[in-house]
This record gives C-alpha cells, sequence and structure tokens, in this order.
C-alpha cells in the first residue's frame, strides 16, 4: 500500500471521529443558544403583553390562542409564586396538519387584583430536521476534506516527496561496477538528507569492498605468473636434463601438467577480472560469420580426431562491435566448448541469423542446469583438464556487451545461443 | 652470441641463464634498473630479455633508453602482465616481440631465434640439421637433396622442433605454438599425436637423420639418430 493512501486511511478515521463528536458537542450547543434566544424572545413578549393588557382589557379576555402567540386566563385566588416556567411542548399546527414543538412561557400577573394566568408560545426549531440538515452538511463537511485532502497528498505531498522518490530511483538503478557520482538531490528536508547520506555511504561501501575484491583477483593472478613461471621452466629444464629415473620423470611430467593447467586457470581468472574491470575498450566491426569460421579450422584436427561433423547453417552475415580479443575469446569458447563436450562421431551445428549466432552439439544425453552452467567452476563430470570457467568467461563477455547468451537442451543437441539485439 | 636477461625475480633469471646457456648463447644477467642500464650503456648484445617490473625503475624506461641509443631492435619484453596496452607501448617503444608469463622455454627460445634472425639477415633463411634442411621462407623441406611434401601443420611442428633442437617440447607449448592460443584448454591433446606421426613416418621415409622422441608422455624431443 503506498504511503499516501496509508495516511489517508488515518486520516479518514481520524476526521471521521473528530466531526463526529464535534458536531454533537456543536448540536448541543446550537440547541440551548436557540433556547436561550427563544426564551429571551418569550420573556419579551410576557412584558409587552402584561404592559399592553393594562391599556387595552380586552387582551384580557384572550383565553385561547387562535392567530395569536399568547392566551391569558383568569385564575381564582392567589397562585403565590410568579415564577415564570419554560417548557418545550408540542402543539397542532395547520399549516403542516401535525404537532409541532413549540417553547412555552407560563407565567402569573396580577391586573386589578386579579390573577391571570398568561401563556406565550414561540414555535421551535424542529429537531429532527436541524438534525438531518445538519448531518447533511457535516457529510458534505467531511466528503470535502477527504477530497482536499487527496488533492494535496498528490498534487503537494507528492512534491514533497519527490526528493525520496529520486533518492529511491538512484537506489534502484544502481550499478555496483559502475562510476557512478553520489547522489545529490537538492532538498532541505532533513529526513531526506540523512536519507541521502546514508545511501551515498553505503554505495561508497560497496563500492570500495567491490573493487578491493576485483582488485585481489587481478593482483593475485598478476602475482602468481612469476612464480608458475619458475616451477615450469624448472620443471621443463629438469625433464630435459636427461638425469630422471623414468619413474621419477613421469611424476615430474605429471606435476608439469598440473602447473599447466593451473597456469590456465590462473588466465581464466585474470581475463574475467578485466572483463569485469572493463579493461577492453578497443571496439571494432567483427566479422562474426568469418571468426567461427577460422575457429572451427583451427580446431579442425581435433575435430577430425575426434570424428566430429561441423555444420554451418544459414548465410546472414553478423557483424558486431567488439574488442578483437574479447570476440576472439568468445567465439573460440563457444567453438571449443562445443567441440571438446563433444562425442566421438558426434555433430556440431552453427546457425547464424540476421541477429543470433547458434552453436549446438551433441554430447551428454541429458540437459544440463541452465542456471548454473555459466557460474564459475561448474563442471561436467567427464572432463578433467576444463578449467569450467571457460561459460562464465562467455557470459561475461556477452554481459559486457549486454548480449544475451542462453542455453537450451533440444533435439538431443546442447545448444548455446548469442542474441545480439540488444533491445530484446 | 651475447643474452641480456633483465629479470628481477632471481629464480626465474637463473633459470633462462641455463637454458639459454643449452643454445650455447653468452647470457647475463642483471636484477635492477640501475644494473641493467650499467650494462646496456657498456655492451653490445645480441638479444635482450626484459622484464617490465624491475626495482628501482620500469623496464619501459630502459626500453626508450635502449632506443635513444638505437638499441632496441633486439628486445623481447617478457612480462606477467598481459596488457594489450603494454604490449603496444612496448612494441612502439621499439621492442621485438612481448611474451607473458608464465611462458614455456621451448617458445622463449624460439622467438630468440626468431629476434637473432630478424637481426642477421641475408639470404634466405634455412635451418638444417644433419641431412636435413627446413627452408622458412620458401616453407620447404629437404632432406638427402629431396623435397619432403609436409603440410602446414607438419610445417610449423618440425620448425618448432628445429628451433629447439636437443630440447624438450611440451605438448601444450606445441599446441599453442601450431594451434594458436586458444587451443590451450583443451582436455586431451592427443590430437597431436596424429600429425607427430605422420611428420615421423615422411622422416623416416625420407631417411632423414633426425627423430622425433616422446619424452614421459609430457612431450616431445627432437635428436639426431
Amino acid at each position: 500500500m503506498k504511503l499516501l493512501n496509508k495516511s489517508l486511511i488515518y486520516l479518514t478515521g481520524a476526521f471521521l471521529v473528530i466531526i463526529g463528536v464535534w458536531s454533537i458537542v456543536f448540536f448541543i450547543d446550537l440547541k440551548d443558544e436557540i433556547r436561550d434566544s427563544i426564551d429571551d424572545g418569550l420573556d419579551n413578549s410576557r412584558l409587552l403583553i402584561i404592559e399592553k393588557a393594562r391599556d387595552d382589557t380586552s387582551l384580557l379576555t384572550q383565553n385561547e390562542f387562535g392567530g395569536n402567540n399568547f392566551k391569558i386566563q383568569p385564575i381564582s385566588g392567589n397562585p403565590g409564586k410568579r415564577k415564570s416556567i419554560y417548557k418545550d411542548t408540542l402543539m397542532y399546527r395547520l399549516n403542516e396538519n401535525e404537532l409541532e414543538p413549540v417553547r412555552i412561557l407560563n407565567t402569573v400577573f396580577k391586573h386589578n387584583d386579579t390573577y391571570y394566568k398568561l401563556s406565550v408560545i414561540s414555535s421551535l426549531v424542529e429537531e429532527d430536521d436541524l438534525i438531518e440538515d445538519a448531518f447533511w452538511n457535516l457529510l458534505w463537511l467531511f466528503i470535502i476534506l477527504i477530497f482536499s485532502i487527496v488533492i494535496i497528498n498528490n498534487v503537494v505531498l507528492r512534491r514533497v516527496w519527490n526528493p525520496f522518490h529520486e533518492i529511491l530511483n538512484r537506489l534502484k538503478t544502481f550499478e555496483i561496477d559502475k562510476d557512478e557520482n553520489p547522489i545529490a538531490i537538492n532538498t532541505q528536508i532533513k529526513e531526506f538528507r540523512e536519507l541521502q547520506e546514508a545511501s551515498n555511504t553505503l554505495m561508497r561501501h560497496s563500492r570500495e569492498t567491490f573493487i578491493a575484491q576485483k582488485q585481489f583477483t587481478e593482483n593475485a593472478s598478476h602475482e602468481l605468473q612469476t612464480p608458475l613461471a619458475i616451477s615450469m621452466n624448472k620443471l621443463e629444464l629438469l625433464l630435459e636434463s636427461g638425469k630422471l629415473e623414468r619413474r621419477e620423470a613421469n611424476t615430474v611430467a605429471e606435476v608439469l601438467q598440473i602447473i599447466e593447467r593451473l597456469t590456465r586457470l590462473n588466465k581464466a581468472l585474470l581475463l574475467l577480472a578485466k572483463i569485469e574491470n572493463k579493461q577492453y575498450r578497443d571496439h571494432q566491426k567483427i566479422d562474426v560469420n568469418a571468426l567461427v569460421k577460422k575457429y572451427i579450422n583451427d580446431f579442425q584436427d581435433f575435430s577430425d580426431f575426434k570424428e566430429i561433423g561441423v555444420e554451418v547453417l544459414g548465410n546472414s552475415a553478423v557483424e558486431v562491435f567488439m574488442d578483437t580479443s574479447l570476440a576472439n575469446m568468445l567465439f573460440s569458447n563457444l567453438v571449443k566448448n562445443a567441440l571438446f563436450h563433444n562425442i566421438k562421431q558426434g555433430a556440431v551445428k552453427i546457425r547464424f541469423t540476421e541477429t543470433e549466432f547458434e552453436i549446438c552439439n551433441s554430447g551428454t544425453d541429458t540437459s544440463l542446469d541452465e542456471s548454473s552452467i555459466f557460474n564459475r567452476f561448474q563442471k561436467g563430470n567427464t572432463d578433467n583438464g576444463s578449467n569450467g570457467l571457460g561459460l562464465s568467461i562467455c557470459r561475461a563477455i556477452c554481459g559486457y556487451y549486454g548480449f544475451k547468451l542462453t542455453y537450451d537442451f533440444r533435439e538431443q543437441k546442447h545448444c548455446f545461443k548469442i542474441n545480439f539485439d540488444k533491445t530484446v | 652470441m651475447k643474452i641480456l636477461v633483465i629479470e628481477d625475480e632471481k629464480a626465474l633469471g637463473d633459470t633462462l641463464k641455463t637454458s639459454l646457456e643449452k643454445e650455447l648463447y653468452v647470457v647475463e644477467l642483471a636484477g635492477t634498473f640501475h644494473d641493467a642500464l650499467e650494462k646496456i650503456a657498456i655492451y653490445e648484445y645480441d638479444c635482450i630479455l626484459l622484464d617490465i617490473m624491475l626495482p628501482g625503475g620500469s623496464g619501459l624506461e630502459l626500453l626508450k633508453e635502449l632506443k635513444s641509443l638505437g638499441k632496441s631492435g633486439n628486445v623481447i619484453i617478457i612480462s606477467a602482465k598481459d596488457s594489450l596496452d603494454d604490449k603496444l607501448k612496448g612494441l612502439e617503444l621499439g621492442a621485438d616481440d612481448y611474451l607473458t608469463k608464465p611462458f614455456h622455454i621451448a617458445e622463449l627460445n624460439a622467438r630468440v631465434k626468431a629476434v637473432l634472425r630478424r637481426n642477421n639477415l641475408k639470404g634466405s633463411y634455412t635451418i638444417d640439421w644433419g641431412n636435413t634442411i627446413l627452408n622458412i621462407d620458401e616453407r620447404t623441406l629437404t632432406v638427402n637433396d629431396e623435397e619432403v611434401y609436409l603440410n602446414r601443420k607438419e610445417f610449423d611442428i618440425l620448425n618448432y622442433f628445429l628451433l629447439n633442437k636437443n630440447r624438450l617440447i611440451t605438448k601444450s607449448a606445441l599446441a599453442e605454438y601450431v594451434w594458436g592460443d586458444q587451443i590451450d584448454q583443451v582436455d586431451n591433446l592427443d590430437f597431436i599425436y596424429y600429425q607427430i606421426k605422420n611428420l615421423r613416418k615422411k622422416l623416416l621415409y625420407a631417411q632423414a637423420d633426425i627423430e622425433i622422441e616422446s619424452l614421459y608422455g609430457v612431450g616431445y624431443k627432437l635428436v639426431e639418430k
């Protein structure tokens, strides 16, 4: 749920309670005030009537309300107390054809030694009407308030929250391997400034860690080159000295092969580190068809040895902009992969379309795990000489250029496909 | 032939020296920038192996110095850095070749010979051993004055062997030289054997004085019968 909506729900609830309570209090107050005012009016009428009755005794005979708002009835004897009494009552109203609430003032006055009871009335506000009116008015007020809040939220608050969304966007699109500037949103709001600072610190830390790790791989690989060179060359010299017993020589030969493997592994790691460090920038137009043909040719001896049939389908010319050495690495790895993980008398099918390159090879009868084959050091079971980095390198290179490298297993063939179309 | 090895790692320097002396070169070692600077200023060398990262200064500085002395044409850079930038910079400064560590001894021999050959160019270039003559420029093999047909791979293999007479050539060194860098991750180098077998047959049939010996399953050696 969006923050705006959440706050809207809370505000709606709060307004409902506040307006509800307030309207009850207001209604009671209003009613009291109306009564007060009516009572004053009644009192005033009483005085006026008593005054008038002194001069115009005919009034004293007005013992029914009739069309007037008072009646006077003589009473026998002394009623004693002469306090005015106000009360609410109901009277029949001709126009409305029903009983309506009225305020009545009952009082007693003396005229020429006779006591009279005077009743003065004034119509009261109809309470149910008042409540109904008030209810509708309050409901409108409530709706208007909620609408105003929605509008304010959407226009004003959204603007207020803008820095937050900007920071969020930067964090969402943050790429650790890109040299991005720190977030610099211009805002006066303390919380957002703090968020911005915290985000920048976090980004800087992550990047530093990432760079340190990358540098470690690269430095370690570089530093290993010389010791590897020494070991390799010393063992080569030892082997060719001819002074070794056959068994010793075999052991040395094995160690030498292991060092060669180590060298290849080191080279591959170094290459990966370099791709990730984006150290390849010599982008040129590469004729993929020619390049692939070259590698098929280069590995001809190997495919002949394994009796693998290589077939190239489709003659769409595929050209891409890539660093030459990376292009070499990518396509030689894929061709090599298809040949080396093949079976004797197997097949390799290469297909070119406008935007795609696909290479399929026979091999194991079961599909490989697509989610892990591109991971580093993910090895098949049968090969012991491969370092498990070939496909990682391919993926790193494709990733570097925004190409899509996918694997699928169909018709008993392992297929690797590169889509060069960056828009897909 | 006099060769200077400029390498700060003593163990590697010594190994290179031992290996190069087997080819009957006179080899001198320089372990630091200043040591090297002194030597190149005073002596003349037919070939210089130059490490880029040196205590006291960069190998590229030495290369500049050599260039100003007009002696940079016989330099082979040996560096742990396999970076294109360094390579280009080195070659721009006049270095003849660039070899990335670690390298096979056979490869170093081949490169050194190539440098020496380029600097002593006279007539067509051949390598001969006994009754066998390999003409590099015309890519032909002659045994007992009779031409023996070799395919491209066989020629490259024999060339590599002749550049490394009596030396061990590991299968992977041979594969890299003949089939290119990309072959190096092959899990199985047995396919090399077929080319070797054919080459052996041809040498035997032509009654050459040389033969290819297998060495402990790790490589081969070209020897005189």
